[in-house]
This record gives structure tokens, sequence and C-alpha cells, in this order.
């Protein structure tokens, strides 16, 4: 099987004897040891393995790895600046105290910053149109819309 | 099929406390650990029998004055929250009682999961709703413990009276010479001193609360949105491998052959066995384990699986063919009667009205988002796991009863868990992750597929109910007949989560009330659903009376608290009983705030529904409207709750709303369809979870009565169906008798 060679929060990761079409999020998860992005069913229904490639949210269960090859990928790990300071939708996601059981709250903020960067004022439609892949099993969309609105009045983006 | 200890599992969450809660204080709660090495204090809970067991020494400076605070020298106080996280908010709201007490400053706080400890922590369990009001006398008395003892290391110190000094924001202070000293300065000497007897330890009045009724985020949030690892689908040990399991789709069926030798051949697979189980669906049923070198490996590898099944024994079970009989039955009386008052039959005959309606709703799956997953290292005789569950101490005797080894050779680490809703109350992963770990003989993670989760549940059981109700000539309930069709595993009682009790709403209200019951039998395996047994009756009951009430020309609102008549105690002296005083509160405060009464515009249409259960008052008020496509909006939902003092109103708010949407949910278009013993959905395309565009705004309101806290994770999902469904009928003139809604061509 290959080597491939994948860039992931700006770190290129070389990786041997890969299976090209292993979906990406499992790269993620079991060889990169990167635990944000989440499995949730494994036929990009539920948005939980969100994370963005060329800065587009895309579903990771579903994107066979070799396909995402030289392509700058980010996953939660890396929405933060390097210094630490959290991307505005993090911090507004905490102010609100948006999460439940908290599993698909990654999810649900890579879309939400895929969202801000291209539309960094969206009216409720446009959150409802650009979060509708995005399955929270606790209910929390109260919140996440609130969230997202508070962060797209401190600046959106990171 | 292990029936019984599914229905011990929802008797188990629901009856900890007894009916009758204990107002009083526990008798001495702390006792002295004596002959430890080291300088620091350490307490364990007092339980009895069972409270002899030491904790950790800590062996500095560390003031540790119980089981649950650590107060470092630097200032720092380290709280343990006891039970499992499952999006309840308990990791934040448990500790907030103690800090409540403590008098801490919230920023001081550092909250950590405990260890799994019976003896030290009693229970440690999410389920029924029951963190808080199980643990707030505990709570309270190991903060308020603590502060005394720091207090009277201060005084001391000072050369005064303890009772001349005060705390706040974690420091004791002399108000007359104007002296503090912060907690961290205290932990030293405070670890020396003797335990206070707590028949003189006195706890706040509610009026002096500082942190309990406000909002706190959740201790757990910055971890959360920068992806840390705390879920049990996140743990990793070293040498790990991937495991997957199949088992047969219909309950019940063991392994005739499965083409192993393929199996192991195909890339990063390490091996393939089967597994003969226990045949205990709660343990371990039979199935063949896939361990790979990776999820990706096992997964792919088990999709050229193929296994033939014996289904001598398996589930045969048809929902169609289940609706059908429940149909045909419930014109009938039941089989057995559940509860009979008054006289019904002449009370019909002198009705000026009798109202009939069948009611029915499905199976549901919880479809927690995390899968089910565990990860188990066997080793010499000893097992270590980390598991995402609600009952870490069941899993710990299960996993002992698997692997032939006693209970103190397991250790199970708390993970957060990804979604709850009653399904983790077993520990079906736990049990087979272990065996798998055994006979690979190394550490495995066992990762369940969305569709293995779908296929393996404990589903919300369906039901159905044959209802008649009449009302006199001045528009009175007179009297109530429910034939209840639901199903059993042994013949003899209802599946878990599938019976309905005697005092069950409205029968101690109505003199007239005949309850019987019938079972059809049932293979599928059913257990605890977010709200067990309300979930389904609520919609039924609440909708019935809402047809009643206009059969009867009267105002719903109007009718409803008819029926609760003057406030008192349906069970009097039992404080989780229905207080139809405290029912009629949120019920008009729920009309209120949605300015019931209103008239909306054609096609649209307010709908209330009031239920009791978990201890909780609940009444919701939904706004709909409906196009002539039968497509639905949900504008708004009003939510009234009185569960007592608010302990984190950020929480409380939050679990109200996530109840609705998820109740809305289920309403709107969800159920599954079994047959020939196999669920039919595999994924969330065929179960389709409500999404953000079709989520309505839920305002909530809470009346903060005097009563004991009571738990909020489950009360608030019931009364959202009929209250859905009761707006539909004004708005339409259409009335639902069956879920989902999209059964009858309604959409959002």
């Amino acid at each position: 099987m290959p080597t491939l060679r994948l860039l992931v929060n700006g770190t290129e990761h070389v990786l041997d004897d890969i299976d090209p079409s292993m979906p990406l999020l499992w790269i993620i998860r079991d060889n990169l040891s990167l635990a944000g992005t989440k499995f949730g069913c494994g036929g990009g229904f539920c948005g939980a393995c969100t994370v963005h490639v060329d800065g587009n949210p895309v579903r990771s269960c579903s994107v066979p790895v070799a396909s995402v090859v030289n392509r700058d990928i980010t996953t939660i790990e890396g929405l933060a600046s390097t210094n630490g300071t959290l991307h505005p939708l993090q911090e507004a996601w905490i102010e609100h105290d948006v999460p439940q059981c908290g599993y698909c709250q990654t999810g649900q903020i890579m879309t939400a910053a895929g969202l801000l960067s291209k539309n960094p004022t969206p009216s409720d439609a446009d959150v409802d149109r650009a979060m509708a892949g995005n399955l929270c099993r606790c209910g929390t969309y109260n919140r996440i819309r609130q969230a997202i609105h508070t962060a797209a009045r401190k600046g959106g983006k990171s | 099929m292990n029936d019984q200890y599914l229905r011990n599992i929802i008797r188990d969450v629901e009856t900890e406390l007894g009916i009758h809660q204990a107002k009083r204080m526990p008798r001495r709660s702390f006792v002295k650990l004596t002959g430890l090495a080291g300088g620091g204090l350490v307490l364990a809970f007092n339980l009895g029998e069972t409270g002899s067991s030491l904790i950790a020494q800590t062996g500095d400076s560390t003031f540790a004055p119980n089981a649950f605070i650590r107060i470092s020298p630097d200032g720092s106080i380290l709280v343990y929250s006891k039970n499992p996280e499952i999006g309840q908010g308990i990791k934040t709201s448990l500790p907030m009682i103690v800090a409540e007490e403590l008098d801490a400053n919230w920023a001081d706080v550092v909250v950590q999961q405990s260890p799994i400890n019976q003896a030290l922590y009693g229970r440690q369990a999410a389920g029924g709703s029951r963190s808080i009001p199980a643990n707030w006398d505990q709570l309270r008395l190991a903060g308020a413990n603590a502060r005394i003892m720091l207090v009277t290391a201060a005084a001391q110190e000072w050369g005064v009276p303890a009772t001349d000094c005060e705390t706040e924001m974690s420091e004791v202070i002399h108000p007359h010479s104007k002296r503090r000293l912060g907690y961290g300065e205290l932990a030293n000497k405070a670890s020396r001193l003797p335990v206070p007897d707590q028949n003189t330890v006195s706890l706040k009045e509610r009026k002096d609360w500082k942190l309990l009724g406000t909002r706190v985020t959740g201790v757990d949030n910055h971890a959360l949105v920068t992806g840390q690892p705390l879920f049990g689908i996140d743990q990793k040990v070293p040498g790990m491998f991937y495991a997957t399991y199949d088992k047969c789709p219909a309950t019940g069926g063991s392994v005739r052959s499965a083409n192993l030798d393929e199996i192991r051949l195909l890339p990063g697979v390490k091996d393939a066995f089967i597994l003969e189980g226990t045949g205990q669906v709660t343990e371990l049923m039979p199935g063949v384990a896939i361990v790979a070198e990776s999820t990706w490996a096992a997964f792919s590898a088990k999709r050229h699986l193929r296994v033939v099944w014996d289904e001598t024994e398996a589930s045969k079970d048809s929902w169609s063919g289940s609706v059908e009989r429940a149909r045909e039955l419930s014109t009938q009386q039941g089989v057995e009667t559940v509860v009979s008052s008054g006289n019904v039959e002449e009370a019909f005959s002198n009705a000026e009205t009798i109202l009939e309606g069948f009611y029915s709703y499905p199976f549901l799956s919880h479809a927690t988002l995390e899968p089910q997953n565990t990860t188990a290292w066997y080793r010499d005789g000893s097992v270590e796991i980390w598991a995402p569950t609600q009952t870490p101490q069941r899993g710990i005797s299960n996993a002992a009863k698997i692997l032939g080894i006693t209970e103190d050779r397991v250790t199970l680490h708390q993970t957060r868990v990804g979604g709850g809703f009653g399904r983790r109350l077993m520990n079906d992963s736990v049990c087979e992750a272990v065996a798998i770990s055994k006979k690979f003989g190394a550490p495995i993670k066992l990762q369940w597929t969305r569709e293995d989760d779908m296929a393996h549940d404990f589903y919300r059981v369906g039901g159905f109910h044959g209802l008649r109700g009449s009302f006199n000539k001045e528009g009175q309930l007179t009297a109530w007949q429910d034939h209840f069709v639901t199903f059993s595993a042994d013949g003899k009682n209802p599946v878990s989560g599938g019976n309905i009790s005697e005092s069950e709403f409205p029968a101690p209200l109505v003199d007239n009330f005949d309850l019987t019951q019938t079972m059809l039998p049932l293979g599928t395996p059913c257990g605890p659903w977010r709200a067990p047994r309300s979930n389904g009756i609520a919609f039924a009951v609440q909708c019935f009376i809402h047809e009643l009430a206009v059969a009867a020309g009267r105002d719903h609102l109007e009718f409803i608290l008819d029926i609760m008549g003057q406030p008192r105690w349906l069970d009097p002296g039992n404080s989780r009983a229905l207080n139809t005083g405290r029912a009629a509160d949120v019920i008009k405060l729920a009309a209120e705030k949605a300015e019931w009464g209103r008239r909306l515009p054609k096609g649209g249409g307010l709908g209330l529904a009031f239920h009791f259960s978990h201890a909780g008052h609940i009444a919701e008020v939904a706004e709909v409207s409906v196009d002539d496509n039968r497509k639905i909006t949900i504008h708004r939902v009003t939510v009234a709750a009185d569960v007592g003092p608010i302990i984190n109103l950020s929480g409380a708010e939050n679990q109200c709303q996530g109840a609705v949407i998820d109740g809305l949910s289920t309403t709107l278009g969800l159920g599954l369809s079994i047959e020939n013993g196999r669920v039919q959905e595999s994924n969330f395309d065929q179960y389709p979870i409500l999404r953000i565009g079709n989520a309505p705004k839920v305002d909530v309101h809470f009346i903060q009565s005097e009563h004991a806290p009571t738990g909020l994770g489950e009360p608030a999902l019931p009364p959202i169906a009929p209250a859905v469904c009761n707006a539909l009928f004004v708005a339409t003139g259409h009335r639902v008798r069956e879920l989902p809604l999209s059964k009858e061509g309604f959409s959002v």
C-alpha cells in the first residue's frame, strides 16, 4: 500500500502503508490521534466528522484519504490560533454554554467556521441552510444559532 | 431474554430515593479514618456497613475533608463529580452544590470526574433524572463540613471565636479586625482538625445562595470546543487493536457458521472468531468478532463477513402485525385490570357524550450520536475498561461475570458520554469488549457502526391506548377508560418501559376510572428511553383530554385546570408525587407566557399539554401553522416548569430546550418498523433526527418553588408531542392519534 503525504493543521504527515480508500476521518482519529473529529454515522448524514479541506467544510467520513493529498486540511484542533487564542466561534460556544453531551459540537463549529469565512453576517436562514447537515441529538439548536450570531458580531474569523 | 434485568434497571433508576424522599439529614455523614500515614486528614462518607474502605491518602498539606473536596495550599479547590456526564450537565451542577455550601469562589474550582467507588460515593449512575435529588443533601453537607473546618482553622490562627468569622469567595473573614485568610492558606491547618459533629453543621438558607440558581457554563466546555479526547470513543492505550462485533439482526439468533478464514486474510485483520456469549441481551449475545489494525480495516472486513445465523430462537417480531392486532383488541376490555374505581359503565350510560380514540406510538431507537464503544485491556486475570456508560458500577459487575473474575479485578474509568437517553444504562458493549480482549490477548477498542447501533438497541417500546371518556351536561369529565395494549417478553410482565402505573394521570382525579392492559408477545429488547412510559403515555392522555374539552365546548386551559381541582398532593406525604397546585401553576404560567387565547391566522394554532414525571411538573404550549400540503412549521414552544429551586440556570434551560427538540423529533418523524425480528431502519437517512432549520425557538420559564430540587433530564420531554398535536387540531381540525406525524403525510 502506498505512502501518503497529508497536510493537517499546517503540519505535514507522512503515512506509510495506507489504504487509499480509507476515509479521512479514520486517518485523523486513528493515525494522527486527533480525537476532536467525531464518528457519528459513516454516511455523511450527521456532520460530526466535519473538517475543512482548502477552507471548505467536508464530511471526513465520506472522503477517501487519497483524494485530499496535498490539500490544506484543518481539524477542530487547528481552528484556534497557534498561540492558543480561540476562534470567535469557540469563544461564543463557551459563552452561550451550547454543549449538552458535546459530541457533535466540534463538527458544528467547523461547519459554522466555514459559513462565517464566506458570509461574515449570516441571517437565521443562512445559518439554518449552512448548518442543515449537522445533527445535534441533544437539541442545542437554539444556542447554536445564538453562538454563531455572537461570533459573527465579534468578527467571525480568527 | 433477561427481561427481568431490564425491568430492574427502570425500577433501579426510579426508586433509589424511595417515593418518600428523605428530607432529614443523614445521621453522621462523615467518619474519620484513623491510622493513616502522612499529615493529611482524610474522611470517608459513612455509608453504613460499606463505608469503611479508605480513600487515597494525599499525604501532604492538601485539605481533603471528604471524598469530594481537595483544597491545595495554592488555593485551588478540586471538587469531584461522582456521576456520569451524559449531556445532562451534572459535572457542573453537582460541584456547584458543594461550592455553594463551601462558599468557594467558583473561579477557584477545578472539577474532575471521580473514580468509581461505591464505598466512598454510594451509587454512581445517570438515570431517572435523579442525580440532583439523590445527592443534594450529601453534597451540601460535604461543602458545609469543609467550610466549618476552614473557619475553625482561621479562628484558631487569629485567636478569635469561630462564631465571629464569616466566609465568602474562598476566604475566611474576621469582620471586626478586617482580617482575611484564603482557603489555600488554611489548608494545612484545617487538615489537622477534627471533623465537626454533623449534627452541628447548619446549611445555608436559600436566600443566602450566591452560586445556585445563577448561569454557570459547563466545566468541560473549553475542552469540548477544542476537541480534547473526553469521550469513550477517544480513548487509546498502547498496543491497542480495533474490533467490531457482528450479531444476528434478529435478536436471539446464534452463529451457525461464518467465513472466518476468508476474513482473516483481509488487509489489516489480525483475527476473527466466534463468541458463544451468555445468551443474555444485556450481556453478551452470540456473534463474530473481527480484530484489526485500524477501525477502518475492521469495518471494511465486516462488510465481507458472511454469517449463517441459526434463527430458531430468534425474534420474529412484526410491527405491522402488532398494530393490526392492537387495533382489533382496542375495542374490547383488556386481559388484566390495572386499576378500577367508581363505575365507568354507569357513568357512560348517564353521560352527555362519550368519546372514543385509538392512539398509537412506535418503537424508537436512542440513536446516541456517539455509537456504542468500549476500550478494554484484559491481562493477568484483571481488566481495565474505558467506557461511556450511564451505569459504571453495573459495568464492573457485568464485566466480572463475563470474565469469571471478581469485581476487585475490574477497573472501569468513567469517560464523558456522547449521549445517554437511557441507552447506556446497559453495558452490552462493555461485555463484548472485555470478552474480545480476553480471547484476543491484547487491548482492543470495540467500535460499533451506526448500523450496529440502530440494529441492536434496547428500544423505546411502542404502545396503544384504546380510550373512552365521557362528560356530563356541565361539560365536566365523568369517566375515563383506557385499554392499554403493550408488550411482554415473558408473558407475565410488560417489557421495560412498557408498563403503566395505577396512579397514572388522570386516574386519581376522575371518579370513574378503568385501566386495563393486554400484552402482545415480543422478542425485541426494550429499555428505558428518556422519560420512560411518560414519553408515550403523555401523548395519548393529553391529546384525549383536549378531545374531550373540544367536544364539551370548553376551553382546554380551563378544562384541564378544572380536572386538577383544589391544590393538594395526590399521594399525601410523598413529596415526589403530583401536586395539583404545582400543576395548575405551571399550566397557567405556560398559558400566560404563550398568550393563550390569542387568535392566529388561518392554518395556525396553539396547543397545550401538561405532564408530570420524575417529580417534575411541566406544561408546554406549542405554536404551529400548517399549509395546504400538510407542511408544518413549529414557530415557538413555551415551557413552564416547577422542579423546585434551579441549581444551574443555564444548564436547566438547556435541558428543557433539548427535551423539547428531542420530543419534536419523535413527534414529527421518528419511528422504527420491525419485520421478521429485524429493525428496518439503519442510519440517519431513515431515522430523521430534527435538524436546525426545523427547530423552533423554545422559551423556558421556571417556578422556583420551595420544594426540594428534582431532576430535569427527562420531564420536559413528554408534554411536547401532545402540545403539538393539540395545536395541529386547532390549526386544521384534524385529530392525529398516531405518531409520528409523517405517517399521516405531515412534514416539516
